[in-house]
Order: structure tokens, then sequence, then C-alpha cells
């Protein structure tokens, strides 16, 4: 066994960042505020499952994901309470059907507690692990946490082959410190009183794993070259970090002020930020937060110089649209009911057709004929090229990590949809396939023909009557 | 080669409703309306009609399945009946199973009845299309990029492609489909079985509200109530019946098989399944030249872009040259080639399975002169063209009927 780690890692911020200042001006007299900044929030089509699976898809953008042994989820807003969301993951990257897959919740440290689950697995003899974390918890209108919580994911994977961060060791401590807590039927996270969570809390026990990790591992704060917490609230993360004895340049930036508190993804978008900039040779320490602590220290090796996308968060960040209503941001997290149009409710989603066709939906699998080469999608048994109408002659075609072109496009205000108007077009893939895709991440106006588009992982419908998250591609407009 | 129907069954009996928002009638009461004016038109009784066709696309507003819904309505003791759907085409599929059942000898007089009571829906548009009517079946729910009717959408891409193709901008587009629009309000205007009888100007089109960019409201058809139905008998026993019987001269089908959605050939600027069906269609009545030789058209002008293509789908206009020709007025009442004498989907309505009979309604009157203010002078030879689907993927249906 070779020296274990991580392989490769990625981030996924949703584009949308509302500026706190927009909550303000809605609610400042229900809640004077106080926190500056701006939050990620997810499009109405996103949660934390197509989240991760979009930090995944950028975790592996280099990898053959065949080789990928398992996928580890952690959050604590998984779309469904019994339907695992590993799998659905899996499914969607199109990871070999033996994988081994696990969703990690309940915790903010869920996070690091699914990463150490992944490292053991690669300890224990096991191959690549992909561990991804999402959260898009709900503050009530009106609470703190409300301005405090952003929506975003953070995926990394784990393995023995060549790391560009090797796992130096870890340090771990249980809590049953009642911070935060949602319970069954809860929408909204409740929270204690931010100095009892300060001063109780993380102020205690995240320097406890630190400095325990540091004793073990033998080494001192001045051995860090970057250490990376989650600490809830930006203005006590400078003093936390200068109590364990570190200094103003050995800390990472938190994200509060730009993307919001991340729920169980902090620990690995913390993680991506602190790669982006890492040397060979660095010693990341690494700490979540959340029912106890998990800290870990790695170290960067050379094999990091030879990733070619060395900006995953760093894109995440600079690639944002600003959600410049209040009201808008309520309905895309389902807090604030409208009107979508009478008669327009969800059909039933016929659960065998699902399944069998769930290669076609999840993993945008097409066919391709062995006879012409023509990419088709949905699958096809007679090739569709009318030169050809080859016979049972085909072969599966993965169309979801293909770029395409808007071939034509509209902009629909009748249908349905949470962000009128609904746009769609006729997608032509590169390689040849076209089929209709609904696009997201745009607005009305944007969209021209001949544009680049790249496949998305999105929620399609929610069926809150029989309790179905349906999800299936989407087209995002790319930059050339 | 199979000879065709053409001059083996003729059209003896037509009725039509009125059609619009019957909030006070039911499917049974426009069924018995329209049938009753058929019937009388006919002067036969209704023990001599042997067979039966029933088209309407969808079972789940106030119709309900199969064909028991006109065997019972109508009474009709215990002959064959028989439901067809397919989609907007489901009207003229009730008509072509009627004659030829006719033309192939199986019975004398048939019966075609086209119904649609969309309004009971209680909402605006037609009923969800991810239920029943996604060219998938019900795996277009978990693809298509929406859960209402795309049709709006996928007309509107068709539109911005041909504007592309032919170099007109979106502004010099839309004012070519605008007079088609108002054109066909004019003509609606003079019919008081219409839907909608207002005239427009070309303004009140480019104004409106866009549903599907880069199509407005009035690009777009209206959705109404109504029943349409044709007697027909064998032809060489019309006269021993009408005075006046219209002949069939041609009955096509053609279906789209997926390759403008899925292959990218597909120019989105046409529809193959018209041209495709107009072919046929023009062979099996013998016309040579159709821009010559028809005398009035009855097209699915479910959008207005669409009635642009079916202009050169139907090989009227040349290809990227129908607007030269909405600009001459050539599809005007008074026109070289009236279009939509009775107003068409966009003002007469679209009761969806009863639209192609409607069609035809109004090609037997013009034919038999009875059109009132809306008569085009000595015609000759109608058609009438369905299309149900969405342009990559659908079905067209075409009649030509004629002395």
């Amino acid at each position: 066994m070779g020296r274990i780690g991580i392989v490769s890692y990625g981030a996924y911020l949703p584009r949308y960042r509302l500026n706190r200042a927009v909550i303000f001006k809605a609610l400042e007299w229900l809640n004077p505020g106080g926190m500056t900044g701006e939050k990620a929030v997810s499009n109405f089509d996103e949660d934390s499952l197509t989240m991760a699976v979009a930090a995944c898809i950028n975790a592996t953008d280099e990898i053959d994901r065949k080789k990928i042994e398992g996928v580890y989820f952690a959050s604590t807003t998984a779309p469904y309470c019994e339907r695992e969301s590993a799998a659905i993951i899996s499914e969607a990257l199109d990871l070999n059907p033996n994988v081994r897959t696990g969703d990690f919740t309940g915790a903010l440290k869920s996070g690091t507690v699914a990463l150490l689950a992944a490292l053991d697995y690669a300890k224990g003899g096991g191959g690549n692990m992909l561990v991804c974390a999402a959260d898009c918890r709900l503050g009530k209108p009106g609470s703190s946490v409300e301005l405090l919580f952003g929506d975003g994911a953070g995926a990394v994977m784990t393995g023995d082959e060549n790391p560009i961060a090797v796992f130096e060791g870890a340090y771990s401590s249980a809590a049953d410190f009642p911070d935060f807590r949602r319970s069954e039927g809860d929408k909204f996270v409740r929270a204690s009183e931010e100095r009892f969570i300060r001063d109780e809390g993380f102020a205690k026990i995240i320097p406890e794993v630190v400095h325990g990790l540091l004793k073990k591992l033998d080494l001192t704060p001045k051995d860090i070259n970057k250490i990376g917490y989650a600490c809830v609230y930006a203005r006590d993360h400078a003093t936390l970090g200068k109590k364990m004895g570190f200094e103003p340049g050995q800390i990472q930036a938190p994200l509060l002020a730009v993307a919001g508190e991340l729920g169980a993804a902090t620990p690995l978008v913390t993680l991506s930020a602190m790669l982006d900039e890492a040397k060979p040779g660095d010693k990341l320490l690494l700490a979540s937060f959340g029912n106890g602590a998990d800290a870990l220290v790695f170290t960067v090796t050379e094999e990091i110089n030879k990733l070619k996308n060395r900006t995953k968060l760093s894109k995440c960040l600079a690639a944002k649209k600003e959600l410049t209503s209040y009201e808008k941001y309520l309905v895309f997290r389902g807090i604030l009911p409208i009107e979508i149009g009478v008669g327009q409710d969800i059909a039933p989603t016929q659960l065998p057709l699902a399944w069998r066709e769930r290669k076609t939906i999840m993993a945008l699998y097409g066919t391709k004929c062995k006879k012409c080469g023509t990419p088709q999608y949905p699958p096809q048994r007679i090739c569709v090229n009318p030169k050809c109408g080859a016979v049972n002659e085909m072969e599966p075609y993965h169309f979801a990590d293909r770029k395409g072109k808007v071939f034509s496009f509209t902009e629909d205000y009748t249908a349905a949809s949470i962000s009128p108007p609904l746009i769609y077009s006729m997608v032509d893939f590169e390689g040849g396939g076209r089929f209709i895709f609904e696009l997201t991440d745009c607005e009305s106006g944007s969209v021209k023909t001949g544009m680049s588009v790249c496949m998305s992982f999105r929620r399609k419908y929610h069926d809150i009557e029989r309790g179905i998250h349906g999800y299936f591609w989407k087209a995002v407009p790319v930059k050339e | 080669m199979a000879d065709g129907i053409k001059d083996k069954v003729a059209i003896i009996g037509m009725g039509c409703t009125k059609f619009g928002e019957h909030w006070d009638k039911s499917a049974e009461d426009l069924m018995v309306e329209a049938f009753q004016e058929a019937l009388t038109d006919a002067g036969i009784e209704k023990k001599q009609i042997q067979a039966a066709w029933q088209g309407n696309q969808f079972t789940e507003v106030n119709i309900g399945q199969s064909a028991l819904p006109l065997a019972s309505t109508l009474k009709l003791p215990f002959i064959p009946v028989t439901r067809v759907e397919n989609l907007c085409a489901s009207g003229t599929e009730s008509l072509r199973g009627a004659c030829y059942a006719v033309a192939s000898g199986a019975c004398d007089i048939a019966l075609a009845m086209g119904i649609e009571k969309v309004k009971d829906l209680g909402f605006g548009g037609l009923p969800r299309a991810n239920e029943d009517i996604m060219v998938m079946g019900t795996k277009g729910r978990l693809i298509y990029p929406n859960w209402v009717n795309p049709n709006p959408g996928m007309f509107g891409m068709m539109a911005l492609k041909y504007f592309e193709r032919y170099g007109y901008s979106i502004e010099e587009g839309k004012r070519a489909l605008a007079k088609i629009s108002v054109k066909s309000h004019h003509n609606g205007s003079m019919n008081p079985k219409a839907h909608l009888r207002r005239e427009i100007t070309v303004e009140d089109v480019i104004k409106a509200p866009i549903i599907s960019w880069p199509l407005g409201l009035y690009d777009c058809c209206g959705v109404s109530d109504g029943a349409a139905a044709a007697i027909v008998v064998r032809a060489d026993m019309a006269k021993n019946y009408s005075p006046d019987p219209i002949y069939i001269k041609s009955m096509q089908v053609a279906a789209d098989s997926g390759e403008g959605l899925l292959y990218t050939d597909y120019d989105y600027t046409h529809i193959e399944a018209i041209n495709r069906c107009a072919i046929k269609a023009y062979r099996e009545a013998g016309i040579e030249n159709p821009r010559e030789e028809l005398s009035m058209m009855e097209v699915h002008d479910c959008f207005s872009i669409t009635e642009l293509v079916i202009y050169e789908d139907l090989m009227i206009s040349p290809r990227g040259k129908a607007i030269d020709d909405i600009n001459a007025g050539f599809f005007e009442l008074d026109g070289k080639l009236p279009c939509q004498p009775d107003g068409g989907l966009k003002c007469f309505g679209h009761p969806i399975g009863a639209s192609g009979i409607r069609m035809v309604y109004e090609i037997y009157k013009q034919l038999q002169g009875k059109a009132d203010k809306r008569q085009i002078k000595n015609p000759r030879l109608g058609l009438t063209q369905n299309y149900g689907g969405q342009p990559p993927f659908g079905v067209c249906s075409i009649c030509i009927l004629g002395h």
C-alpha cells in the first residue's frame, strides 16, 4: 500500500448570491441584523444532492470515474430520509454498480466523518472513494441563521494512487453540544444563543481537537502552513485562530462573507479553497465542528502540480449572479408558496418505468449505432438515422459529460415553472445527438442560438404529495 | 400500386356546432347538435347508419374512454362504433375510418364524429401534456423540459430557426406572422359559428404579450369546445340522397418517425411529415400543380408559424418564399388561394378532435356554394390539413375534396 490521502478535489457553489443587505431591506422591521456580505443560494432546481453531484463532477474532471469504488455523501439536508442519496449520486455519476455507498448525516461534522471513513477504507486496502458533502439549510425568515446559512458542496476523492495530499492523522471528539437542531417535520434549523455556541462550543471544542492532533503528530502550530476550521461566526474566526496559536497568514479565510455557513459542506469546501492555493510540502490542518469535531492533517505532494485544474473553488466564487429579490429566494427555497398555474400539478412518477430507464434518466445515457456511428438520445432500438435504420445494433452512449450547442430555443411563459419563463432548447451535442433540454442558470434574454452548453444534474420536480424528488439533466450555458 | 380512395366516397351530410367556451353544454349536447344537423342535411334516418367513428384526443375531460360516448349519446343501436385518436389529426382520422369502411365495401353509410370538451378543464390551455400525450409515452414526464403543454415552445423554436435561415429579423418575422393572424381574424369575423369574431390589426399582434418567445398571444389559436360530424356514402349512391354531394379526392396520413427530434439533419424550418403527406395526397387526387389547381385550404394554424411553414410544405409557396406570398395577399379570402376562409383554428377555435371535420365542413359548404359572406368564387378543389404533435415529431392528415 502506498501513501493514502486525497487524490483529487472539487467544489460547487450555486450561481446565485443573496447579499445580506437584500434580506435586511425586506426584514429590517423584524431583524435589524448586523451581518454583512453575501451567501450562496441554490437555484430552485438544486438541492444538496444535485450540488453534491456537481462537486463530484468537478472533483473527477481528470479521473476515470469507472475507477471509483464508492461514494460517501454527507449532509443534514438530504432530500430523502429513507432512500439513499449516495446511491442516487452514484447513478448520476454513472459509477460501477458494485460500489459502496453511504449517507452520513445528523451532524455538521458529518463531512469530515465521511472523509475519515473513506481514508479508513483506503487504509484497509480499498481504492478510490468519492466523498462529497453538501447542505442547503434553512433559517426561519427574520432569524440570524437565515443570514448565516449558505448553500454549497465540496468533494474529494481519497485513495492511495498518487495522492495530491497525504493523510497524516486525525483526532476526533464527540459531544452532544446543543448548538443547532432540526427535528422530524421541522423545515427550519433552530439555534441556541450565539454566545453559548461560541463560548461553550467551538471556542472549546475546535482547539481541543486541533491541539490534540498536533500533539499526536508531534507538531506545533508553526509546522502548519494553513489551517481551515468551521467556527460558525465570522467575527470569532480570527480570534479563535490566534487563540490556538496561529498567525493570521496561516489561517484560511472563512467563506462566511462570500458563501455563508455551508453546514456539513463547510470542511470540504474549505479544503478545496486550501488546495486551490497549496504548494508541495505544505501541511494543511482541517477541522470541522458540530456535535464534536474532527481534525485532520495532510501534507501536500508534488502530485498537486500535475492537476490541470487548480481553480476549483475560486471559479465557483467568481461565477456568480446577484439574486436581488428576497421574495424570489423564499420561493426558490419553498418557503413562500406560489401559484405556478392551475392544473399544472405534477403527474405521478411511474417508478418501475423510472427504475427500468434509470441509465437514460439519471446518467443521461443514449445509444450509438454501431453501423453508422450516430449517437441518439434517448436510447433507440432501431437507428434514427434515416439512411441507416439498423436494428439492434446499438451500444450505450454517455451524453452527460458532453458539451452541446443551442440549436434553437424558446422562452415559454405558459409552462409551469418556479422561475418563469421556462427556457428550453433543442441541444445538438458535440459528436452528434440531439434532444430538447430545459436550460437553467440563465435569464430571459441571455440565450442565443449557437451558444455552448454543458449538462447539469438538477431536480426536475418535487412531487410533495407523493414524496418524490424527480431528477434529470438540464443544460447550462457555458462561457467559451 | 393501390388505386387510392379518389371518388369512391361522398359526403352527403355535415353538421358543426358553434365552437367556443360552451360552459352550459356537455359533450353529449354538442354531439347531438352536430349529428342532427348532419342527419337533416343528409336527409337520411339514423337507422341507415351502419358504422360510426368518434375522434377525440382527451378522454379525461368530460368525454371518457372508448366510442361508447358516441354510441350511447346518439343511441346508435348495435353497430360498430370506434374511437380513434391521433392528436390533432383525430377528427380527420375518424372521417378516414368512415371513408375507408365505405370504400372497402364493408358498409354503405357511415358516420364520422369529432368532439372535444376541453373547457371543462377549468383552466386555460390543454390538459397537462406529461400525463398522456407525450410522444414517448409517460417516459416523457421524466425527460421532457416541462410538465405542461410544450406546443407553443416547440413551434416558437421553429419560428426562430425559420427567421434565422431565411434572413428575417425577429421583428420582420413577427410582422409577417401577424398578417397570417390578421387574415384569419378577418375571415372569422364573418363566421357566426367561429369562436373569436373580432378583427385585429398587425400592431395588435406585435404588441400582444409573449406566450412562447418569439410567439405572442395572437400567434396562437384558441382553445374551444365543439363537435362536427359527417355522413359518408358510397360515391355511386350519393345522388340518391343529396343533390350536391361532395366527393373525397384523397385522404392521407403521414407520421414523423422521430428523426427530427433526435437526428441533427432536421433544419427545424419545415415539417417533413406535412410535405410527405402532401406528396401522397396530391398523387392520390391527381393534382400536379397544387398552387394552381387548389381553390381553397383549411390548414392547421395552431400557431401562425405553423401556417407559414405549411404553405411551403404543401408546395404552395416555394421554400423560404411564403412571406412573399403572404405580403402579396395570396392567401386572403379574395386572393388567389384563400386559406382559412372560416377563420381557421385561430378564430373558428380548436376543439382538438372536432377540428379536422370542422375544416371539411367549411370546404363542403364552400363547394356547395353555401358559405354566405365568405363564399369563394367557383371553388373546384379544397384541401384540409391537420398536424398533431410538435414540429419535429407529429402526425399530419390531409383530405382533398371536390365535386
